[in-house]
């Protein structure tokens, strides 16, 4: 395969993957895949996407699972976790060691890391916290504290809570039926964790409805979010149009962004959570939508009201947008973020209603059970 | 082993048959990634329409057995953006541009064209006549020969002469010959075929349809034999008519089945979202499918199934190791 010159680097690969091990892990799976060329390219946040089924399958969609960890053995592993819920990921369940898979990867952007030494917090809500831990490696090498707050529906359902105990400054788990740690919702302990742990910045991977209530939550405090948004991708390589969600960009427009090449890590106040699922009716290119420069000429002539749709301002005041914001420079003052590159994964979840209503809760990381 | 892969679309030539299918690979910025995007005959890109488009709220896919529903709604930016953005960025990387266009009225398909037109370096246009005519309760262009032949005739009329246009059609229709016949009349250069089948899926947990949209295009290997259908019957009726054929082509000797079928070109769509470098490799197998055959030219078995099997045993060549009742084995 080429690469263009300028992707040369960083860009991704499709190699062909040969499986190390595959273990069960409390109600999870975890793969390991030789594939060198892709452990090498590696940031935190990024996730791969396989080929599922062999050749004459009749599954014709990539399956896409965020990394959890990338090795030195055997020239560079690749380790990502999963749920065996529908037909593909039953059938990667189902690899042995040897086996050879179509993977691709890393994708997306990765987890911005910040500048300075702060106090991070990373939420992961079911397999979700799967790539926190590599995430949590590269903010200590910053010298940046780590807590973890985890959970989930039921206590094997909770990925890396020893993991989270050993590394990180503090371990909080939740879950919902109290099989393990505390009861209840991860952010039912937000306020007293970021009190605790005077969070400057939030790192979180889950369901949409978590992150939605994490960027509300944290908006209070000022704390910026970093969130890694699941949604049901085809290819995860950006052209087919499958995964786009409301999200505002610098210039103050509402996108349709691809979470697989956008994301899947955005700026948690980017994010029209509210709208996920829906085309907000002044997102670029909505029906009756109209370039800026227009509306502007309208208003200016004082015939803003009837055909335009500038209702944006609604919007504007809304929790979770920010139209002036910069996407990149925001957070800025509280956690230092860098932007510029990538970062993230995907979170997901486990959580039932997360998978009822499409989310990827289920199989794929970012497919619907499949 | 050189086989001759060499094709026409319309007047011009490409090296070899093997293109990626609307909608299927962005403008071809992603795929680049993975492969050389001026190794294969050419990038056909996702349908432009005249002003940016949101498409259509998610989920926007599902799969299906052997294929995949999608909902799309056209997202895009527009032609501002694709002729400022995408198609000097397709010339640079020595890429042919087959530009998809997409519009509601016969007016903006013919501006499209006409914008396409004064633009440097498009190939051909792919008109994707599979839109909802908005002067016409919503009925889709590509299912009334009437209103297929008028916006070919706009385009057509609009595009500067040298540019090859090529109707995509909808095998969504009781007789995709008339329409094929009124698009070619209307001045049609080539046919496309087959766009997607209207296809939906109901989640029988939620109880709900599954797609935002509620219906969705059906694509992948479970409508290949459809494919081969349309184009059968469409190079039947117009031998002279050059034909891109797409339709779940996964391998290459799924190309060569739809070149046997009448195309002359093959579009790969569906298989991509599974693996990125899925042109290269087709375009590989193909040829090692032919030279295994003793087939030199492409041009040689294009419409090929069309003859008697006295004609098909002569033009597999002496020097053939396999009989046409024997399956191949892959080397």
């Amino acid at each position: 395969m080429t690469h263009s010159e300028v992707d040369a680097q960083a860009g991704p690969v499709q190699v062909r993957g040969t499986v190390l091990t595959v273990r069960r892990v409390d109600a999870y799976h975890a793969m390991t895949l030789v594939a060198p060329a892709v452990a090498a390219r590696f940031k935190p946040g990024q996730f791969v996407t396989l080929a599922v089924g062999g050749p004459d399958t009749s599954m014709l969609l990539s399956r896409a699972f965020s990394i959890h960890d990338v090795r030195p053995d055997h020239g560079g592993t690749v380790e990502f976790v999963f749920a065996s819920r529908g037909p593909g990921t039953s059938w990667l369940a189902e690899r042995r060691a040897r086996d050879v898979l179509d993977v691709t990867g890393p994708l997306g952007k990765a987890f911005p890391l910040p500048r300075d030494p702060v106090n991070c917090l990373l939420i992961g809500g079911g397999y979700g916290s799967a790539p926190l831990f590599s995430l949590a490696s590269k903010l200590k090498e910053r010298h940046c504290e780590v807590d973890f707050l985890l959970g989930a529906a039921s206590g094997d359902r909770v990925f890396g809570a020893l993991t989270a105990r050993r590394t990180g400054r503090t371990a909080i788990i939740t879950t919902e039926d109290g099989s393990l740690g505390s009861r209840g919702m991860v952010t039912d302990m937000l306020d007293q964790v970021i009190h605790d742990g005077r969070t400057d910045v939030i790192y979180a991977c889950g369901p949409m409805p978590m992150l939605r209530q994490i960027t509300v939550l944290a908006r209070r405090y000022d704390i910026p979010v970093q969130a890694a948004v699941e949604e049901a991708m085809a290819c995860g390589i950006g052209v087919c149009m499958t995964c786009v969600l409301p999200v505002v960009g610098s210039d103050g427009i509402t996108r349709m962004s691809r979470a697989c090449m956008d994301g899947p890590v955005f700026r948690g106040e980017s994010v029209r959570w509210d709208d996920v699922g829906t085309i907000p009716f002044d997102a670029f290119g909505a029906p009756g939508w109209e370039p800026r420069s227009r509306r502007a000429a309208q208003l200016h002539n004082g015939q803003a009201r009837g055909g335009d749709n500038r209702g944006g301002n609604v919007r504007a005041s809304r929790p979770g947008t920010e139209p002036g914001g910069d996407p990149d420079r925001g957070d800025a003052d509280r956690g230092n973020i860098d932007t510029g590159h990538g970062h993230a994964g995907h979170g997901d979840t486990d959580d039932g209603a997360a998978e009822a209503s499409g989310g990827g809760g289920g199989g794929g990381r970012y497919g619907h059970g499949r | 082993m050189a086989v001759d892969l060499r094709t026409k679309l319309g007047h011009i030539e490409l090296p070899n048959p093997v293109m990626t299918a609307s909608g299927c690979a962005g403008a071809g910025r992603e795929l680049a990634q993975f492969i050389d995007v001026s190794k294969i005959g050419a990038i056909v890109t996702k349908s432009v329409m005249l002003s940016p488009r949101s498409g259509r709220p998610t989920p926007r896919m599902a799969e299906t057995p052997s294929g995949m529903l999608n909902s799309i709604g056209l997202q895009g930016p527009g032609i501002d953006a694709f002729l400022q953005r995408d198609l000097p960025w397709l010339l640079s990387r020595g890429a042919r541009a087959v530009v998809s266009i997409a519009g509601g009225t016969v007016a903006e398909y013919a501006d499209l064209a006409a914008r396409l037109s004064d633009a440097a370096g498009v190939t051909a246009i792919e008109v994707n006549i599979s839109c909802p005519n908005v002067e016409h309760r919503g009925q889709v262009f590509a299912c009334d020969p009437d209103a297929a032949a008028a916006v070919i005739e706009a385009v057509r009329g609009r595009a500067r002469y040298d540019i090859p246009v090529f109707a995509k059609l909808s095998p969504d229709v009781t007789d995709i010959v008339t329409i094929a016949k009124a698009c070619v009349s209307a001045g049609a250069d080539g046919l496309s075929m087959i766009n997607t089948l209207l296809g939906m899926v109901i989640d029988t947990d939620t109880m709900r349809p599954r797609l935002a949209g509620l219906t969705g295009g059906l694509s992948g290997p479970a409508i290949r034999p459809i494919a081969v259908r349309c184009i059968w019957q469409v190079r039947e009726a117009l031998p002279g008519v050059p034909i891109i054929g797409m339709g779940g082509v996964r391998t290459g000797r799924d190309a060569l089945e739809l070149i046997l079928a009448g195309a002359s070109m093959v579009s790969v769509g569906t298989t991509i979202f599974h693996d990125p470098s899925a042109c290269a490799r087709i375009l590989h197998e193909l040829e090692e499918e032919l030279t295994v055959r003793g087939v030199d030219r492409l041009a040689d078995v294009v419409g090929l199934a069309h003859q008697p099997p006295a004609v098909t045993r002569r033009a597999l060549g002496p020097s053939t190791r396999v009989s046409p009742s024997t399956p191949l084995r892959r080397s």
